[in-house]
């Protein structure tokens, strides 16, 4: 079973690769491959058509100028399930993308424990064992992924309706299905913001696929030891060094 | 006559804010509450109500099916909203009574379609107490389905809307009565204000009980619900499950009632912390950059 996926993972990757390109500068480290971004950008399109024509939906008093966006509301309310459908496919993929680096390990228990240190930004360099995922990463993820099987059972139940199921099972679902959405909601904020003006440099990631060395040191020291062979704190050390001689 | 005092909103599905209203003459007047009186005690089962209402509100055809009953079809269709429920009930001595029940939307003071459905104006509530759905509004969720203890909305596959007994607002709206209510030839269904006909029916279901030996004999307006804008006279009250599924104790789920107003709080809490923290974040803490930050190196080489 896990050599399955990994096989066609690495398929996957292979043949992403071949249609799409990665542009890696010097001293820069390759971090998402086309397979990755491609999976990340169709996953954001989906949520978010997912997420506005459901609003409209949710709150029809507030968002009620989302559904024209949809040609109204009862096509907001056609197109929704396939929008969430569509989204948790892909997720789904990039879950089996993901699975290995998204393991929770003891190192993520410790960096939890220092998360005020974080938030803070106090911790300017990161501990040297987060890996390819920091911990706040890997419980987004894993979040996500419970939200998708909420979102799957309980969007299939309010898909098909009462008829089927029974008044009081889609009256009990439309809260679950609200509440999942709501958390995701709130994840989805942070996620942003980290990722564009909350760490510079983060974005292009996603964009090209690249990222500095500066910044793999920072924020993914292990990850960075890993696929540069060098130490973290050393190499940072060496840059301090060459940015003060050249003030000098 | 237009009488339009027998058709002002009183409430609306997912609306925000109260109904406009306060024209000229409002409240002046006395405030009807209608009701549609079905005596099942004398209804004989002619079915005369269910062509009016096909009729009255222009369906199209609805294919009967026969399932070895006198039942039209098993149960009311989107185009068909009035149905006569046949019922073989055996007493307890073996003989058998037949019981012949008008199905249709019982038009709730409370009703659980409106609190169940997320579409602003698809259903409304008269101030004549009249539930009425909206089409034109309806965006096809189905969540009234599950909003109904009476399993009355009818979803249509084609136009993607949901139906159902409107208690002919049109007809009411210039002071007619429903089209079943003028058909009937037996006088088994009777239209008014609430409280004439409970008056009515109370004394029908005294009747019963005193002369002809109905002792469990009563009006079904289930109180747990608000009472409804069509009452039953029935011939056994403690029972009206016999009577095709007639819920004792009709219930909408807590998550409509309850979940429908903590929803919107709950998202704004959700929606301003979230963009409250990281915003405050931004301009309190500022961005975690990668390191060695050449603007921090700089300030530090400076201070020293």
């Amino acid at each position: 079973m896990g050599s399955a996926v990994e096989r066609f993972d690495s398929g996957a990757r292979k043949g992403f690769d071949s249609i799409g390109r990665n542009e890696v500068f010097p001293g820069e480290l390759l971090r998402h491959p086309v397979y990755t971004r491609f999976l990340h950008w169709m996953v954001a399109l989906f949520f978010f058509l997912a997420l506005f024509s459901g609003f409209g939906i949710y709150l029809p008093w507030l968002f009620r100028w989302f559904t024209p966006i949809f040609g109204g509301g009862a096509l907001s309310r056609e197109m929704h399930p396939w929008f969430g459908l569509a989204f948790v496919i892909f997720f789904g993929l990039q879950t089996l993308n993901w699975i290995v680096p998204m393991r929770w390990t003891p190192a993520d228990s410790r960096w939890m424990k220092n998360i005020r240190g974080v938030i803070s930004g106090s911790e300017k360099l990161e501990p040297p064992e987060t890996g390819f995922f920091n911990a706040g990463q890997k419980m987004q993820f894993w979040e996500i992924v419970v939200g998708c099987i909420v979102y799957l059972i309980t969007g299939i139940i309010l898909w098909i309706g009462a008829d089927t199921f029974g008044r009081w099972t889609v009256a009990a679902s439309y809260v679950l299905h609200d509440i999942s959405a709501l958390i995701m909601l709130g994840g989805i904020f942070i996620h942003v913001y980290l990722s564009t003006i909350g760490e510079p440099g983060t974005f292009q990631a996603m964009t090209r696929g690249a990222v500095s060395e500066a910044w793999a040191w920072t924020f993914h020291p292990a990850w960075f030891k890993e696929v540069t062979g060098r130490d973290p704190r050393q190499s940072y050390e060496e840059a301090r060094n060459r940015m003060k001689a050249e003030r000098k | 006559m237009s009488d339009r005092r027998l058709l002002q909103i009183k409430q609306m599905s997912a609306h925000p804010g109260p109904i406009a209203g306060g024209e000229p003459g409002r409240e002046v007047q006395r405030n009807y509450d209608v009701c549609k009186l079905v005596d099942t005690t004398t209804c004989i089962g002619c079915k005369a109500c269910e062509v009016a209402c096909v009729e009255w509100n222009d369906m199209p055809f609805a294919a009967t099916t026969f399932d070895n009953t006198y039942q039209t079809m098993p149960e009311t269709r989107w185009n068909f909203w009035n149905l006569i429920k046949f019922n073989e009930h055996q007493r307890e001595d073996g003989t058998i009574q037949w019981l012949m029940r008008k199905d249709q939307c019982m038009h709730c003071a409370d009703p659980g379609c409106l609190d169940a459905c997320p579409a602003d104006g698809a259903i409304v509530q008269y101030t004549n107490g009249i539930v009425d759905f909206q089409q034109e509004n309806c965006i096809g969720c189905e969540f009234c389905v599950s909003g109904c203890p009476f399993n009355i909305p009818r979803f249509n596959q084609t136009t993607k809307k949901v139906y159902k007994c409107t208690l002919c607002s049109d007809r009411v709206g210039q002071g007619l009565e429903p089209a079943c209510i003028k058909a009937c030839p037996t006088g088994c269904l009777k239209f008014g204000s609430k409280d004439d006909m409970k008056f009515i029916a109370e004394e029908r279901s005294k009747q019963l009980r005193e002369h002809f030996g109905y002792d469990k004999a009563g009006v079904y307006d289930p109180q747990s619900i608000g009472g409804t804008h069509v009452i039953y006279v029935l011939h056994d009250a403690t029972d009206p499950e016999r009577y095709g599924g007639l819920p004792k104790n009709p219930t909408i789920p807590w998550s409509y009632k309850i979940w429908k107003w903590l929803a919107k709080p709950v998202l704004g809490t959700f929606a301003l912390f979230g963009l409250l923290g990281v915003g405050l974040h931004y301009v309190m803490v500022g961005p975690r950059r990668p390191q060695p930050d050449p603007n921090e190196e700089g300030a530090h080489g400076q201070r020293s």
